[in-house]
């Protein structure tokens, strides 16, 4: 692992350039893109929600459709930015290489792969948005404060995109990504609150959770649904961007190593 | 600046690169002059995509010392790429977009306005023959056509120097001369051309000078003609065919100074 691998990041707004490429793709194909974003969580959300809901009586201090709506909009961010940054992210890095071809021109690999974290964080945010606004329309939303689930969107969409470049710069194939999400996202479904409150698991299980971004999102996204600052929002949202900047600073040396050798 | 005659575009010295303990590029010495096309000619395997890329500053060497356009690479290599362009080996046009789109998002990575990119895209088109076919999607395209495509686009930024990595690999005679004679043209404009090769008739043709590597070094430099006049006699009988060797046990070796055998063809002196 040679010293210029290990560089800090050089960050510059060359990185728009990245995203607007990715973008002008996805304009092309938005119509599908984002009823595939919305069809997955819209579905269990009103199926469970409506369906367990109506024998359930209140979870975690509110109806269960609401309490399950705040934990799908974080869910449905974690797995929108960690699709687009894997299975997207390594078709363009290693299938069209266009990588390669960004990288010939005056654009480094930081801005390459700052460009597809953000481009994969604002992916989920139309994915998290969608969300929040099927359980609005629905009568789910308590308070204005619900505004700030926005930006928090935003941040947890940026910390599963560097992890899931961190996985896109390790992967031999399209198929080294179920690992990640049998191993990684799906149990971080059922241990992070979304479902059912984290308090329901054992002792031990609970602290571990608290190791999981997706445990931090949840933890602000329902509060503020329901009109409460969430206590300790400052340890959440430290938690979220540490992710995000150590996931990207990870993803950008292996990256590094990948293409640059 | 750039692209006056006989300024160095690009200097190579004493280029180093290892991969896993096999030593791809042992130790070469290249210097590019202004207007002039310089050919790297070599086996599949010799080195010249290793050395075309520490030139770019897309690998980092193991020592050595590569400026290019006046900039060391790889310390300033991202603002050399600013004024320099690529054609590289593999296609990498973007599948998703049409011919007109890929011109248009790669002349955004230089920094271009909308306005700057849409003025030029015609003449961009005229060049590649591709005026017809603009909104065409890439993979409707043959591979001649996306090659010239490839050399478009790394004309958007009006480089002064350009980088072509074994650029008629792959491609049908007819296209080859296309390529060949928008490479003249574009000589013919004052700019600065470095290829690879492992085609000896394109480098004779195109290459002011050229040198020719194999195994990580470089054998021999000069002018083509030079270096045949200098490396090779005048005279080479090419037999190939049924019973070749069985000529050449008998007859070829008794008969001429030299002779060479590659697969099966012989070449004699």
């Amino acid at each position: 692992m040679s010293a210029m691998n290990l560089a800090l990041p050089a960050l510059s707004g060359r990185f728009i350039h990245v995203w607007r490429r990715n973008r002008l793709v996805w304009r092309k194909l938005a119509i599908p893109s984002i009823l595939g974003n919305l069809a997955d969580p819209m579905l269990y959300m009103l199926g469970l929600g409506y369906g367990l809901g109506a024998m359930l009586p209140e979870v975690g201090g509110m109806s269960y459709i609401a309490f399950l709506a705040a934990g799908t909009v974080c869910s449905s961010t974690m797995m929108s930015a960690s699709f687009e940054a894997m299975y997207s992210g390594f078709s363009r890095m290693h299938v069209q290489r266009t990588w390669d071809a960004i990288l010939n021109a005056p654009i480094t690999l930081d801005d390459v792969v700052l460009g597809e974290a953000v481009w994969a964080a604002s992916k989920s945010l139309l994915s998290g948005m969608a969300v929040l606004l099927v359980a609005w329309a629905l009568g789910l939303v308590a308070s204005p404060l619900a505004l700030l689930v926005v930006p928090l969107v935003f941040l947890t969409g940026l910390a599963f995109a560097g992890l899931g470049l961190i996985m896109t710069a390790l992967s031999p194939s399209y198929d080294f990504f179920m690992y990640y999400f049998t191993l990684f996202i799906t149990p971080m479904m059922l241990v992070c609150g979304v479902f059912f409150p984290v308090e329901q698991l054992p002792a031990w299980l609970q602290g571990f959770s608290q190791l999981l971004p997706l445990t931090h999102a949840v933890s602000v996204a329902r509060p503020l649904m329901n009109g409460a600052v969430p206590p300790q929002i400052a340890l959440h949202l430290s938690v979220l961007a540490l992710y995000a900047v150590i996931g990207f600073y990870l993803a950008l040396v292996l990256t590094r190593r990948r293409l640059q050798k | 600046m750039s692209g006056t005659p006989n300024m160095q575009q690009l200097r190579v010295s004493g280029l180093r690169k290892s991969y896993d303990e096999r030593e791809v590029v042992a130790g070469i010495d290249i210097e590019v002059r202004g207007g002039e096309c310089y050919g790297l000619l070599g086996p599949n395997g010799a080195g010249k995509t290793t050395t075309l890329k520490l030139c770019l500053g897309l690998s980092e060497p193991d020592s050595g010392e590569i400026t290019m356009l006046g900039l060391p690479v790889p310390a300033r290599a991202r603002e050399a790429r600013a004024r320099v362009g690529i054609v590289p080996q593999v296609d990498n046009l973007d599948p998703d977009f049409t011919v007109r789109e890929n011109l248009l998002v790669y002349g955004r990575y230089f920094g271009l306005s909308r306005a700057e990119i849409d003025a030029r895209i015609p003449d961009l088109l005229e060049f590649a023959g591709l005026a017809a076919r603009a909104e065409s999607r890439i993979q409707a395209l043959s591979g001649g056509m996306k090659r010239r495509l490839t050399l478009a686009r790394a004309l958007v930024n009006d480089p002064d120097l350009i980088f072509l990595d074994e650029p008629t690999t792959g491609l049908d005679p007819q296209a080859r001369h296309l390529i060949w004679s928008r490479l003249r043209q574009l000589l013919n404009q004052g700019k600065t051309i470095f290829l690879t090769t492992h085609f000896m008739d394109e480098a004779e043709r195109l290459c002011h000078r050229l040198a020719i590597m194999d195994h990580g070094r470089i054998i021999a430099e000069g002018a083509p003609r030079a270096l045949i006049e200098r490396h090779i006699e005048p005279q080479v009988v090419e037999v190939y065919g049924e019973g070749a060797e069985r000529w050449a046990a008998e007859f070829g070796a008794r008969a001429a100074e030299r002779c060479e055998r590659t697969g099966e063809t012989l070449f004699c002196c």
